[in-house]
């Protein structure tokens, strides 16, 4: 049994058994990820596009070293340095970059729709690692994935997620995936940073973090941007940080054995405080290294590649 | 009497004495000769009339041509996109006799020679082509033009269409103004800073896509603004492709406190919904203002029922594949509508029950003339001969390779509409015949 699809463009819509399958398939990938040699054979004579028309650290390389441990030959593009800015379009540049036989296509863009998009341009497998403010749904399914090895289990559970929910490709993949899922989850930032109609999304609404911290199990922290403030959807970073930065004293509220995550990249003293950054309910790094199973999963899946075929007892 | 062309069989539909029969038409001079009632046009008479002269219209309505007071031709500056010939010969297609062109070109509308310039080229064109004059120089919504020598050169109305009059002083002295010439301001209202660079309505799909929206309030307000506006000055106010509900609203209560206003919908706002741009994130789908919720739509039905909105308009807006065909947030916005208008407005609003044929003609042809002050073409003798020949019942599927229009931006490729145009005739000439 495989997925459903032969692209990951967004969770919202994505059948529980895909997000099982995708999750069960990563455990066996989370596992390859400590030994000593990291590298698989699978996608070995597949070629990977790694398209980044936004700058990405965290997300990129975690793409890259997936493709690489799953012996793919990767290929990677950043914006700043493509024909994009002689004019062509992004359609030309990646037909003529398909044309040297790609078969997968890994893509972050500013523009919601564009991985749909390069699935009417393209025939190679499409990722989506992030478009506009839409979806990242391997952010969505790594978080995920890290709460379900630390609980067990998602349904059941609850989940809140704080910040700047309206401008999160990060908290609707989460919102999607998670509901499928069966948790309950719950959003809390200023009204100004919620979405048009946030409650149709199926979630609880908060805008006192104290009253939203009650009987959640997991925190996620969104990273708040300077340019938010810029634009006026809030007065400043300090009545940010008072109305809704995360510190020890407001974590007394959440449930016991409670976990803290954040997507990255962190504005320590503004959305999180160190000490809560740092403390032992955190998984911040954990979901990092997450990432790069759940990446491997979702390449593997995607590519066609027969687990039963594919020893992956056996590294390189 | 000898005819330069005859009409037969046809049921005529007269939307301004509201007559409808069954009647033989003969045209000469490039007039309507004669009605001939039923029975009254013999056989022998018919065979006098060979090949292109005769039409026959069994089974088919015949009535006034169609009036557009909103397409986008491009030209003078875009006509990589729209010519005046392919922009009128898809409004012949469309049933169009008459259409108003906006003054977004390249140079705009706004001054007496690119008036003579679009005029002089539509002479040779498929139908009547009337100018939209620039409310403000340059259209950039500062200082107004010199609309009396646009009057003078033939302008029908002003506007900025594409851009909201956002100063308000602005918007009543050209209102103030214009009411000497007694033409009509039109408005496309929406507020410039609430609307801001949204690609899409604001609402539960923007929010779920994450792309900026703009709100239904930005044309409520501007709607309303412009409305007492028009209440101040006592200036002829025409709002342009009403798409919410609010705005709806707002033009029933002023035209129930007497304020001059009159308005249209298009056929995309009367049919689509925002919840189509998730599915497929169609840039033919990318449109100003933006298609709304399906409660607004019904409220632009409602508003087309009641009389609230007087006529139907296109915003026949071309874009070329390359503009097109690219990331949603690229692309610009507009959609052609000319060639898919009657389709639309039959399969929407005259099969589902809410207008009667007769309705829709009227809002295609008498209204939009009477706003604009053009004749208002009937089907008496002597009247000019302005005619359609469509068929309701007939149903075909919108194919890009059919579209006369230069571009092909339409988000109806694909759809099976019921109504199709079979001919029009602009002032005695035969404009478009359906091949068959």
């Amino acid at each position: 049994m495989g997925l459903s699809t032969r692209h990951l463009l967004q969770l919202e819509g994505a059948p529980r058994e895909d997000l099982n399958l995708i999750l069960d398939t990563a455990e066996s990938f989370r596992e390859i990820l400590d030994r000593p040699i990291k590298k698989v054979p699978p996608l070995r004579g597949k070629t990977v596009l790694n398209l980044f028309y936004e700058p990405s650290t965290r997300t990129r390389i975690s793409f890259e070293l997936a493709e690489k441990r799953l012996s793919a030959d990767t290929i990677s593009f950043s914006a700043a340095t493509s024909s994009v800015k002689k004019g062509e379009t992004l359609k030309d540049t990646v037909r003529n970059i398909e044309a040297m036989r790609i078969d997968m296509v890994v893509v972050r863009h500013s523009s919601a729709g564009v991985p749909y998009y390069l699935t009417q341009c393209l025939e190679a497998n499409i990722v989506n690692a992030g478009d506009g403010a839409h979806e990242h749904p391997t952010q969505g399914l790594l978080d995920i994935f890290t709460i379900r090895r630390k609980y067990k289990k998602i349904d059941g559970l609850r989940v809140l997620l704080v910040g700047d929910i309206r401008h999160s490709r990060v908290a609707r993949s989460n919102i999607w995936g998670l509901k499928t899922l069966g948790a309950s989850v719950a959003v809390c930032g200023p009204t100004t940073l919620l979405p048009y109609e946030v409650e149709r999304f199926g979630v609880d609404v908060y805008t006192n973090i104290d009253e939203a911290m009650e009987g959640v199990d997991v925190v996620n922290i969104l990273r708040i941007q300077l340019e938010r403030q810029q634009a006026g959807l809030f007065p400043s970073q300090r009545e940010y940080t008072n109305l809704f930065g995360i510190t020890a004293e407001r974590l007394t509220r959440l449930n016991p054995n409670y976990t803290i995550m954040h997507p990255g990249p962190m504005n320590r003293g503004v959305e999180i405080t160190n000490e809560v950054a740092d403390g032992p309910a955190s998984v911040i790094l954990e979901q990092v290294t997450n990432g790069q199973a759940v990446r491997m999963a979702v390449l593997f899946l995607l590519s066609g590649a027969d687990k039963r075929e594919t020893d992956l007892t056996k590294t390189e | 009497m000898e005819f330069d062309l005859l009409i037969i069989g046809g049921h005529l539909i007269d939307p301004g004495f509201g007559f409808s029969k069954r009647a033989d038409l003969g045209i000469a001079g490039g007039k309507i000769a004669r009605v001939f009632e039923e029975g009254q046009l013999n056989k022998e008479e018919i065979k006098k009339y060979l090949g292109d002269r005769v039409i026959d219209a069994a089974g088919a309505i015949v009535a006034t041509g169609f009036v557009d007071l909103h397409v986008h031709f491009r030209e003078p500056g875009r006509e990589d996109k729209e010519t005046i010939m392919t922009g009128s010969r898809a409004a012949a297609a469309g049933g169009f006799t008459s259409v108003c062109c906006m003054p977004n070109t390249q140079p705009a509308i706004d001054n007496q020679e690119t008036v003579k310039f679009v005029t002089s080229l539509a002479e040779k064109g498929d139908c009547r082509v009337y100018c939209i004059g620039a409310i403000t120089k340059n259209r950039a919504g500062q200082e107004l033009s010199e609309i009396g020598d646009l009057v003078k050169a033939g302008v029908v109305a002003i506007s900025d269409d594409g851009d909201y009059v956002q100063n308000p002083e602005v918007m009543r002295r050209a209102l103030e103004y214009a009411r000497m010439f007694d033409i009509p301001v039109i408005s496309h209202a929406e507020d410039v800073f609430l609307a801001a660079k949204g690609l899409m309505n604001e609402s539960f799909q923007s929010a779920k896509l994450g792309m900026t929206g703009r709100p239904a309030v930005a044309e409520e307000i501007a709607i309303i603004r412009d409305i007492k506006l028009a209440g101040l000055t006592g200036g002829r106010l025409h709002i342009a492709h009403v798409s919410t509900a609010g705005g709806v609203e707002a033009i029933r209560r002023g035209k129930a406190e007497g304020v001059k206003v009159t308005a249209e919908a298009t056929p995309h706002h009367f049919t689509l919904t925002d919840d189509l741009i998730g599915e497929r994130f169609d840039t033919n789908l990318r449109v100003n203002p933006p298609l709304r919720t399906e409660t607004d739509r019904q409220a632009v039905i409602a508003g087309l029922v009641d009389g609230t909105i007087d006529c139907i308009a296109t915003d026949h807006a071309p874009h070329t594949d390359e503009e097109k065909d690219v990331e949603f947030d690229q692309a610009p916005p507009g959609m052609i509508g000319l060639e898919t208008c009657l389709g639309l407005a039959v399969t929407e609003l005259v099969d589902k029950g809410y207008l009667t044929l007769l309705d829709v003609i009227r809002k295609l042809s008498a209204n939009p003339a009477a706003i604009v002050g053009l004749p208002s073409h009937g089907l008496g003798v002597g009247e000019s001969a302005d005619l359609v020949i469509f068929d309701p019942e007939a149903e075909w599927t919108v194919r890009r390779e059919d579209f006369y229009s230069k571009s092909k931006n339409s988000p109806f490729v694909g759809r099976q509409l019921k109504g199709k145009v079979l001919a029009t005739i602009m002032n005695g000439r035969v404009t478009h015949r359906t091949r068959t």
